[in-house]
């Protein structure tokens, strides 16, 4: 499905340049859901970007179904960290989660009602004649949300997409994360900073080191794919596998990096 | 909408109580300059006939029209390109900033050496010229400044190139486009006049002059406030439209300052 293989990224300009990524090698399979995590500034959303054929990677390649990724692909949707600024203030939330479907060519009757469900499943059904600038932040990422789900991708990229919300929203959008991914059997690769909803999301947890970039786990996560808020987080594989990630992520910090690499 | 009437009155205000005055102070004037304001507006409806305003205003008005929409076309094009390709607008610039400096009048004796004085094409070449650099420059900025992150997301959804241009990069910019619009408009009404000014001609701004000429002072007062009527008339349409198709950006604008 998806593999990124030897990938790298330097930052060039403004007369000096930064490492962001040196050697990123791992594959997602079809219908995986991954989770990376890793210290503010490791480079995740360089990666992401890069898996999106937004940026030019400096090296190494990135191949969907085989084919190396050279500019956005179809059929990817992309939940951005900048959640609030990629929403388009000229357009209601309705239109905003309209327009990729009209852009796919979808006929208007079809996009009226993928934009009503998938706005109904983030809760905004009221919200859809409001412009994006009227709701709070928290609204607005669910917007951005809403349009992921709504154009049905066949891959899911998100950076941190609950930063912005509240506890309680943030279970739900965690649950219906999990719900879409099961019931449209689609792969979703998702970057966060928490590392509990990572493991609480993810089949796998790709812990990255710090920058320059390079895997430092690849953490499996031994939990069923029937996942609940309550049980799932009060159990030992949870804990445990949380607690090791933990541990990862605080050798990642502290600049620690796998034997291999350098 | 209920402070609608005291905004209303409070527009209004100033020029009714700078009506009254100039009323007033030039109710005993006996200087051939400054005809009591009485006489002039009886000397409005005598001077502004059904001819003059077929021969003279209308005229004026549909150059102006003519010369804005081609630099609001040509302005925004070109505005376009230059902002979203780097390399061209590195090549540009240096010389936009020249064009923009040079006075507008100033190009009016070259433009009258080629397209001669007498006929439409040099007024409303005049008038383009004038207001394209706004409209141009503040396109450039505007496309230049949209946000990184929303191109992000037309290119990741596979927006069509048309549509990412109209419904995108253009709705984007609208706003400093219209800044921009609104900078040329007052310049087109001015070169409207000055375009007028050379040769013989007919036009608002021509017999404004030729009342001057031959000493009808109230009639020329009744061209300068026709003038500057139209200007209020132009610039409360131009509002209109804005306040139509820019309600998001002021909501923006205004979310933002409460955050
Ligand atoms: N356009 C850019 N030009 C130069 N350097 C950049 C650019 N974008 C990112 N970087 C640098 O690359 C590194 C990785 O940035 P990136 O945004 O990918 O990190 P991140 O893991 O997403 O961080 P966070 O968790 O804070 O979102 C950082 O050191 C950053 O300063
Ligand atoms: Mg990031």
């Amino acid at each position: 499905m998806l593999d990124v293989d030897g990938l790298t990224k330097t930052y060039d300009g403004h007369g000096r340049s930064v490492e962001a990524i040196r050697d990123l090698t791992f594959h997602v399979g079809d219908g995986e859901f991954v989770c990376v995590v890793g210290p503010s500034g490791a480079g995740k959303t360089t990666l992401l970007r890069c898996i999106a054929g937004l940026l030019d990677n400096s090296g190494g390649t990135v191949t969907l179904d085989g084919t190396p990724v050279t500019g956005p692909p179809a059929g990817m949707a992309v939940v951005f960290q900048e959640y609030g600024r990629s929403l388009f203030p000229w357009l209601t939330v309705r239109r905003n989660v309209e327009m990729p479907l009209k852009e796919k060519g979808l006929g208007r009757a079809e996009r009226a009602a993928k934009v009503d469900a998938a706005l109904a499943s983030v809760g905004l059904r009221d919200s859809a004649g409001a412009h994006p600038w009227q709701l709070s932040g928290g609204m607005q990422q669910r917007v951005a949300i809403a349009r992921a789900v709504a154009y049905e991708p066949r891959v899911l990229l998100m950076d941190e997409p609950f930063a912005a919300v509240d506890a309680q929203t943030r279970a739900e959008l965690e649950d219906l994360v999990r719900r879409l991914w099961r019931e449209l059997g689609i792969t979703v690769l998702f970057v966060t900073h928490d590392i509990d909803e990572s493991v609480y999301l993810g089949q796998r947890v790709l812990v990255l080191s710090n920058r320059p970039t390079v895997v430092l786990e690849d953490v499996p996560v031994p939990l069923p794919d029937n996942r609940d808020q309550l049980e799932t987080r009060s159990s030992t594989s949870f804990t445990e596998t949380r607690n090791h990630v933990y541990e990862l992520v605080q050798t990642a910090k502290r600049g620690g990096r796998p034997a291999h690499a350098g | 909408m209920t402070d609608l009437p005291r905004r209303v009155l409070a527009a209004l205000g100033l020029p009714i109580v700078l009506v009254a005055l100039w009323w007033v102070l030039s109710a005993h004037s006996s200087s051939f300059f400054w005809p009591p304001l009485s006489e002039i507006v009886a000397a409005f409806p005598r001077t502004w006939t059904a001819d003059p305003i077929m021969h003279d205003v209308l005229p004026s008005l549909a150059r102006l029209a003519i010369g804005y929409l081609i630099a609001l076309v040509a302005g925004v094009a070109l505005g376009t390109a230059i902002g979203s390709f780097r390399t061209l607008r590195a090549l540009c610039e240096p010389t936009l900033e020249f064009f923009r400096a040079v006075p507008p009048p100033v190009l009016i004796p070259v433009i009258a050496l080629f397209a001669g004085y007498t006929g439409w094409t040099a007024k409303v070449i005049t008038i383009a010229l004038g207001c394209v650099w706004p409209i141009l420059l503040n396109t450039v900025e505007g496309v230049r400044s949209l946000d990184e992150v929303l191109r992000d997301t037309a290119r990741s959804y596979r927006f069509g190139r048309t549509s990412t241009l109209l419904q995108v990069v253009l709705r984007g910019s609208s706003p400093r486009i219209a800044a921009g619009a609104r900078q040329a408009l007052s310049i087109g009404v001015i070169l409207m006049v000055i375009s007028e000014l050379f040769g013989a001609n007919r036009g608002l701004g021509a017999a404004i002059v030729q009342f001057q000429r031959s000493f009808a002072v109230p009639q020329m007062w009744t061209g300068i406030i026709l003038l500057g009527l139209i200007g209020v008339a132009l610039s409360g349409l131009f509002r209109l439209v804005e306040h139509q198709t820019l309600a998001w950006y002021r909501g923006l604008r205004q979310a933002e300052r409460g955050a």
